[in-house]
């Protein structure tokens, strides 16, 4: 089971890319539990300066704009 | 949906295929930019309006201006998505982190143009900065370039009014953004910032390097275009509405009156009236062109234009999330201040 934290404030390109990441589990058969972080002190932690920010496993893997899907799938298989 | 969007990714359009469809799209819109003229007088034309009227004039403006705006913006937007994609937040700040102060702003305001960033970016951008060392001021000339000085602000003013006004507007929005952030940085104002931005420690963030081919980059640009092309294309064209109006129908008496260079109050109204206006460059371009074309004065509707997109109320509300009252006002009174002496300075060089 992978823990993933979407990090933004709530605006669309934060929402998209949740559910980018909640089909891209889907497909690969992937158990996620996905969880957003909109508050800006929460998010600050991770080290992120443009948003939307995901983190896998409590680690930060990307940041700024939509994620690629080839690499979304990456990330979630590895 | 997902298997055919996975299988296209793999089935990548190869760079030769990107390359050679860029060119054959780069000479088609050549081809058709240069007679958008003609075929917007056609138009008028065929129309049952009395040639040389009020209306034929403003019609005509707005023929001519939507399609040759919207290409334009097509065009410059898919360049700068491409050299974006040489930039990230996270790159810049590692720059601009521990920098001094003076050579810092300037760094930080060129960057402001090329580094990628979205507006609900603004606060995760400016604590992100701080707390990694960034100093305030610095960080502000960041924060004001990044809007005001921007691809498409350039490009339309470039293509509608000119390459004197287009650089003009980018050697004075960086001074604004350099001398604003050192200003703001001498103040030593660190202690008006809310206090969870103070006591933020950043974690040590570590993303993989990407690497970019040549199709990322283009993909980055046509991705850019059908964001941002998507977004403010009505912006664009109840613009250019306004600007049809302007043209055809307002005598250029009355506004060389009250826009014109002997009306020095005209300056400071025009900041003020922007404050509380929210459009982006591409909107109030065309409105620039038509005041322009009645004798407002240069100096008054660049610091007009800079007022609208710099000093937005919209960006003001997301930047009280990290920044007390106090600091917004500072803000305002100090790029105000330099938006003024821009307005002021051209009237002076141009009348």
């Amino acid at each position: 089971m992978k823990d993933i934290k979407v990090l933004g404030p709530g605006c669309k390109r934060c929402q998209a890319t949740q559910d980018m990441v909640e089909a891209a589990a889907r497909d690969l058969g992937v158990e996620i539990s996905i969880k957003k972080v909109t508050d800006y002190a929460e998010m600050e932690k991770y080290g992120i300066v443009s948003t939307p920010g995901i983190v896998i496993d409590g680690k930060v893997i990307h940041s700024g704009g939509l994620p690629k899907e080839d690499d979304l799938k990456r990330w979630l298989q590895t | 949906m997902n298997t055919i969007a996975a299988s296209l990714g793999q089935a990548r359009k190869s760079q030769a295929m990107w390359f050679a469809g860029l060119a054959i799209m780069l000479v088609l819109w050549f081809a058709i930019y240069g007679r958008l003229l003609g075929f917007a007088r056609w138009l008028v034309a065929q129309m049952p309006i009395e040639p040389g009227s009020h209306l034929a004039a403003s019609i005509e403006f707005f023929f001519y201006d939507t399609p040759k705006v919207l290409m334009l913006l097509t065009l410059v937007v898919f360049a700068m998505g491409c050299v974006r994609s040489f930039f990230s937040p996270e790159r810049t700040r590692a720059l601009l982190a521990g920098g001094r102060e003076g050579l810092g702003n300037i760094a930080a305001a060129h960057l402001g143009i090329v580094t990628p960033f979205c507006s609900c970016s603004a606060v995760p951008l400016f604590v992100g900065f701080v707390s990694a060392g960034v100093p305030l001021g610095v960080t502000f000339s960041f924060l004001i370039a990044a809007p005001m000085v921007n691809e498409i602000a350039l490009g339309l003013l470039f293509a509608l009014v000119g390459w004197q006004v287009a650089l003009t507007y980018l050697a004075l929005g960086l001074s604004v953004a350099i001398v604003s952030g050192w200003v703001i940085g001498r103040l030593h104002l660190e202690g008006w910032l809310e206090s969870w931005v103070r006591e933020v420690r950043a974690g040590d963030v570590d993303l993989e390097e990407e690497h970019l081919t040549w199709v990322d980059r283009f993909e980055a640009g046509s991705k850019a275009v059908k964001e941002i092309v998507g977004r403010v294309w009505y912006w664009v064209i109840a613009g250019i509405a306004a600007g049809a109006v302007i043209h055809g129908y307002v005598p250029a008496a009355l506004l060389s009156g009250i826009m014109g260079a002997d009306a020095w109050w005209s300056v400071p109204a025009a900041i003020l009236l922007g404050i509380p206006m929210y459009s982006n460059a591409a909107g109030i371009i065309p409105v620039i062109e038509a005041l322009l074309g009645k004798g407002a004065a240069l100096g008054t509707v660049l610091a007009f234009m800079m007022s609208v997109i710099a000093l937005s109320l919209p960006e003001m509300i997301i930047l009280r999330k990290v920044l007390s009252l106090k600091l917004i006002a500072v803000f305002i009174a100090v790029v105000g201040t330099g938006i003024l002496a821009v307005g002021f300075l051209f009237n002076a060089l141009y009348s």
